[in-house]
């Protein structure tokens, strides 16, 4: 197995004469947390878009999972996960078939997926909710859940755009624990966050602003850096420092 | 590694469970074409019976009896005499007592043997027009028939006798039936594709799709291939219906029929499809898609008013309403038994059509997930 995630030089895409993202360069090892952190249309979002195979980009290279971004982007989609911002489950469906669902999208076969179903509704604690409707489970739950089933098909890598907004603290620290668990379980994850204290718990951090990285690195790292006590001051400061121009 | 099912199938399960966990759509998307086609069947009808006709016999000979009693032999007129001034007339028509009134002569006898050309006056309630002059028509061939018995010296230049194929009763169900069906398939088709698609672009769920395995044609195909069920056994309903209901006949191949109302469906989709990818949400897919096949197929397909006697811009308009040419191709296979060959002008549009909107939403499909 590539013990290289997701490497990208100079990676760039343009809408129009707008440049979203703007020769980004990074690379995620294996099992990594990685935050991606920025304010809204930073490029953090057209970032994973074009990380995930939904977008191609305009210049620069970039390969995740050990495949090229421009021409493989079906292989890609077989190896990653991704888990967006909105709650991405069918409330009218119950939990057990959501799974199936996604199981099935990912061409898994019905004996596999009831196997994982089992252990990941034990995992949880939602056994006993498998045929309850999945509107009906409260919202820390739900994002657990959306997490099992973009982790259904042992990908390499996931992608998750801003998981936590909407949640309640106590709830958010129990999804930061599955995020522990499923990077132990050697899979990367590659999370975007409004939340600074979020950023903390990643393993490395970059930080976007207006389609570039301004700063990429251990968090403790960039607080001893810029002498700050938190990751929510450096971030304060660079974008002081970068956004406010004559 | 073994493989699991094909991916399209498990987008049509998952849209089969939608569709079944929303018993009240469903309910209602069956009852609705049946509720239609009562309605229609009962109330839509072009032919009209029991014409309250009043007279008024000023000659109240034998032969003004018999003029009346021509019409009583008709099962379309009942008669009742009226004795009240003429001025009165009116107020028959106003409180909706008689549809006309016949004003038989004083001199209706002597001058029938002598005159070669006799007054009968009919005054017609022209309210509803069209009503107005089926019912002239109906008098005019009444009126004939008692010339013919009465004098068959009078010459007669002409003798017009048309026959009248495939609808020889001129029942307004054979004509309704089939024009629900098509109704019915493009606005099923149509709307709930569109909505189906615009909800999951709503909800998020099609981004989470999307990053799966699943290639856009897989996700488009899975989608409506349950509502392509749904809408034929609609469809198949319906005609059952205005079969054992409405006597209405079936002359064609009920094959030919299945196969080229699948074309029509899959036309109807492309349309939903189609009105999907420019739709923001749910209520806008909706909208767009009840104005795109509701009223066009209603007033522009010849459901219900003849192309013919349309003005020449709308004429040329119909050329874009799918279900004109599957009223070609329905009524001609119930009604007429038409084969393939006959039916193949209707086939080949809507086959271009629905070529040329498949390809488009496909590529918007597409493209509009760049952005």
């Amino acid at each position: 197995m590539n013990e290289i995630a997701v490497q990208t030089s100079q990676l760039t895409r343009k809408f129009g004469d707008f440049f979203a993202v703007n020769g980004v360069s990074i690379q995620v090892k294996r099992g990594e947390i990685f935050g991606f952190l920025g304010a809204n249309g930073a490029g953090k979002t057209t970032m994973i878009r074009m990380l995930c195979g939904l977008l191609k980009p305009t210049a620069g290279e970039g390969k995740v999972a050990g495949f090229d971004v421009y021409t493989q982007s079906e292989q890609i989609k077989k190896n990653i996960g991704y888990m967006s911002q909105k709650f991405s489950l069918y409330n009218d469906l119950t939990i057990s078939e959501n799974i199936d669902f996604y199981g099935g999208i990912y061409g898994l076969p019905p004996a596999d997926i009831e196997g994982k179903k089992n252990e990941l509704l034990e995992n949880l604690h939602l056994t006993p909710w498998r045929d309850r409707l999945t509107g009906a489970l409260p919202p820390g739950f739900k994002q657990g859940l959306a997490l099992g089933a973009a982790l259904l098909h042992d990908p390499a890598i996931v992608f998750l755009d801003e998981p936590t907004s909407g949640v309640d603290p106590a709830s958010r620290r129990a999804f930061w624990n599955l995020i522990y668990q499923t990077a132990t379980r050697g899979i990367t994850v590659f999370v975007t966050t409004h939340f600074m204290d979020e950023a903390e718990y990643c393993h490395r951090i970059s930080i976007m602003n207006a389609g570039k990285i301004i700063a990429l690195d251990k968090p403790d790292a960039l607080r001893k850096k810029y002498q700050l006590p938190s990751i929510q001051s450096v971030f304060v400061h660079l974008m002081r420092e970068t956004t406010i121009r004559p | 590694m073994h493989k699991g099912k094909p991916l399209i199938l498990s987008i049509a399960a998952k849209e089969v469970l939608h569709i079944l966990k929303d018993p009240r759509s469903l309910i209602i998307l069956f009852l609705m074409p049946i509720l239609q086609l009562v309605m229609f069947g009962y109330a839509l009808k072009m032919e009209i019976q029991e014409i309250k006709i009043g007279v008024i016999d000023y000659s109240q000979s034998p032969v003004s009896r018999q003029l009346i009693d021509c019409f009583r032999g008709s099962e379309f007129f009942t008669l009742f005499s009226f004795e009240g001034e003429e001025d009165a007339i009116n107020d028959l028509f106003m409180q909706r007592q008689a549809h006309a009134v016949m004003i038989i002569p004083m001199n209706f006898a002597g001058d029938l043997s002598r005159e070669p050309l006799v007054d009968v006056q009919f005054i017609i309630d022209a309210a509803d027009p069209n009503a107005g002059t089926i019912i002239r028509n109906y008098i005019n061939q009444v009126i004939l028939t008692f010339n013919e018995s009465h004098q068959d010296l009078l010459p007669i230049p002409f003798d017009i006798r048309g026959t009248l194929l495939y609808n020889p009763d001129r029942k307004s169900t054979y004509f309704f039936v089939p024009g629900i069906v098509a109704l019915l398939l493009v606005m099923i088709s149509a709307l709930l594709t569109s909505i189906t698609i615009t909800r999951e672009k709503e909800t998020g769920t099609m981004e989470q799709i999307l990053v799966s395995p699943v290639k856009p044609h897989e996700i488009i195909i899975g989608k409506v291939l349950p509502y392509i069920i749904l809408a034929f056994l609609i469809g198949i309903i319906i005609l059952l219906i205005g079969i054992v209901l409405f006597q209405v006949p079936f002359e064609g191949s009920a094959l030919l029929l299945l196969i080229l109302s699948t074309l029509y469906i899959i036309t109807a989709l492309s349309l939903g499809l189609m009105i999907s990818t420019v739709a923001p949400t749910q209520q806008v897919a909706m909208m767009l898609a009840l104005v795109a096949t509701l009223l066009p197929t209603f007033l522009l397909s010849g459901f219900i008013f003849p192309i013919s006697s349309m003005p020449p811009l709308l004429q040329y308009l119909t050329y874009l309403i799918p279900a004109k040419y599957y009223l070609f191709i329905i009524r001609g296979i119930i009604l007429k038994g038409s084969t393939f060959m006959q039916l193949f002008f209707p086939t080949l549009f809507l086959g271009i059509m629905s070529a040329v909107l498949l390809v488009a939403s496909i590529r918007k499909f597409s493209t509009n997930l760049e952005s």
